[in-house]
């Protein structure tokens, strides 16, 4: 259940794209055509699920507060955290290596369709993103955390297709001359985050933090009606 | 310009506006939306890119004739990897507060295209002077994009800036919104960062007419 809610979660409320801007610039670079588009999305997938459970081994056994312990007591104290950064995108850049190889030699035709998608990856910030914040929300299991890359993964392939097939068609409207392309683009994919954000409501059942904001947003409204009112009464007297 | 040449000139005012990196280049615009719902988010964040993509840059620039061409990407990461540490762990220690809204897009900076591609495009070919100048001219240039739109979202969304607010104070009921105005919370969500950046790129070329696309 807890895998489904996390697998739903990170493609419709936390979407890569559409909640927190990440992979922004593959999106609005490789998304003028379905084809390619698709291509880049397979592959983000891909990485994704890799990269995120590894990190995640990396976070657990070598980067956290006394994560070392497993070598010893004399190494419990040892705080890495501050490496993460530059151990997760050394990560990243010799799996993307990896895979490209290991690809290209065992199934071509993926390789002719992914294969020029693979080295742009290795700079995308949605792959860095996941691993990030997969270490900042603390997923806490090795399942856990490949569901949250496919999901992730699955959600920036989501964003990616659509805006991909309405720039296709925008081709043929008659958008003001300045908005052209770039503008455009940006305009839609705000649209589009607003309609995303309608699935926030989704999975609210035990989000007690969320639950408690709401709870405080409501008792100040209630509150600034109140004195609203305090304050008519006293005109009106 | 008596200290700089015309040519030095040019490599910091270019991406100012007419070759500006994100509304005409479009990199970088991964980090940077998510953190423009506060003015003084989006000063440090450019502050941030600042630093890392002036220093970045003359390192790389001074290391250009050494690196295999073969494993470049990896030392650029390495680079920048690096400085985005320094920044986030000064961020950490001075200002946690701020550390803790920016969250994961310290470390985002890394893959911030505006870095890579600079490196690549200048910093490989070009004096440690000239990539230092052109470093500083790209953020300079990303700076002035993420508070524009930062100074848009907070005014119109919250009615502060900097955390101080300027149109008078919404419950009392004093300044603007005695008028009957209200804040717009719609601004603060993050699908408005995107709508404010399309209208300033609608604005500039309109303004601009060879930057038209098609």
């Amino acid at each position: 259940m807890e895998h489904i809610e996390l697998f739903l979660k990170s493609i419709f409320i936390d979407n890569m794209v559409f909640a927190t801007f990440l992979g922004m610039c593959s999106y609005l670079a490789v998304s003028k055509k379905v084809s390619t588009a698709v291509g880049l999305g397979a592959a983000v997938i891909f990485v994704l699920t890799i990269t995120v459970p590894l990190n995640w081994l990396l976070d657990q056994y070598i980067l956290q507060p006394g994560a070392l312990s497993w070598l010893g007591e004399e190494y419990a104290a040892y705080d890495l955290s501050f490496l993460s950064f530059i151990l997760f995108i050394a990560t990243i850049a010799t799996m993307v290596q990896l895979v490209e190889i290991v690809v290209e030699k065992f199934l071509p035709s993926l390789y002719n369709s992914l294969g020029i998608f693979l080295p742009l990856i290795a700079v995308n910030c949605a792959i860095l993103g996941g691993s990030l914040f997969m270490q900042s929300r603390e997923i806490p299991t090795l399942g856990l955390s490949t569901v949250y890359g496919i999901g992730s993964g699955i959600g920036f392939f989501l964003a990616i297709l659509t805006i991909a097939a309405i720039r296709e068609k925008i081709r043929y409207s008659n958008v003001p001359p300045a908005l052209r392309g770039l503008g455009i683009t940006f305009i839609i994919t705000g649209l589009m985050a607003i309609g995303f954000m309608s699935f926030g409501g989704m999975l609210t059942g035990d989000d007690e933090e969320a639950k408690e904001e709401k709870t405080a947003q409501v008792n100040t409204v209630i509150k600034n009606t109140n004195k609203e009112l305090a304050n008519n009464t006293k005109v009106n007297e | 310009m008596g200290l700089l040449s015309k040519k030095d000139a040019a490599l910091i005012k270019d991406p100012l506006f007419d070759n500006n990196p994100v509304t005409i280049q479009v990199l970088g615009i991964c980090s940077a939306l998510a953190i423009t719902a506060e003015l003084e988010a989006s000063i440090v964040m450019a502050i941030a890119v600042l630093f890392v993509l002036g220093i970045g840059n003359v390192l790389i620039s001074l290391m250009r004739n050494i690196i295999p061409s073969k494993i470049r990407i990896i030392v650029q990461l390495v680079v920048v990897a690096t400085l985005v540490i320094i920044v986030d762990l000064v961020l950490k220690a001075y200002a946690y507060e701020l550390s803790k809204t920016l969250s994961v897009f310290v470390g985002l900076i890394i893959t911030n295209c505006i870095i890579m591609g600079r490196f690549e495009a200048f910093a490989l070919a070009n004096s440690p002077w000239q990539s230092f100048l052109d470093g500083i001219g790209n953020a300079a240039g990303y700076g002035i994009i993420l508070v524009m739109v930062g100074f848009f979202r907070e005014l119109l969304g919250a009615g502060t800036l900097l955390g101080i607010p300027v149109l008078g104070d919404p419950i009392e009921k004093t300044g603007l919104y005695a008028l009957g105005y209200e804040n717009n919370g719609f601004m603060l969500l993050a699908p408005m960062a995107l709508i404010t950046l399309g209208i300033i790129i609608w604005a500039q070329r309109s303004r601009n007419k060879a930057l038209i696309e098609d």
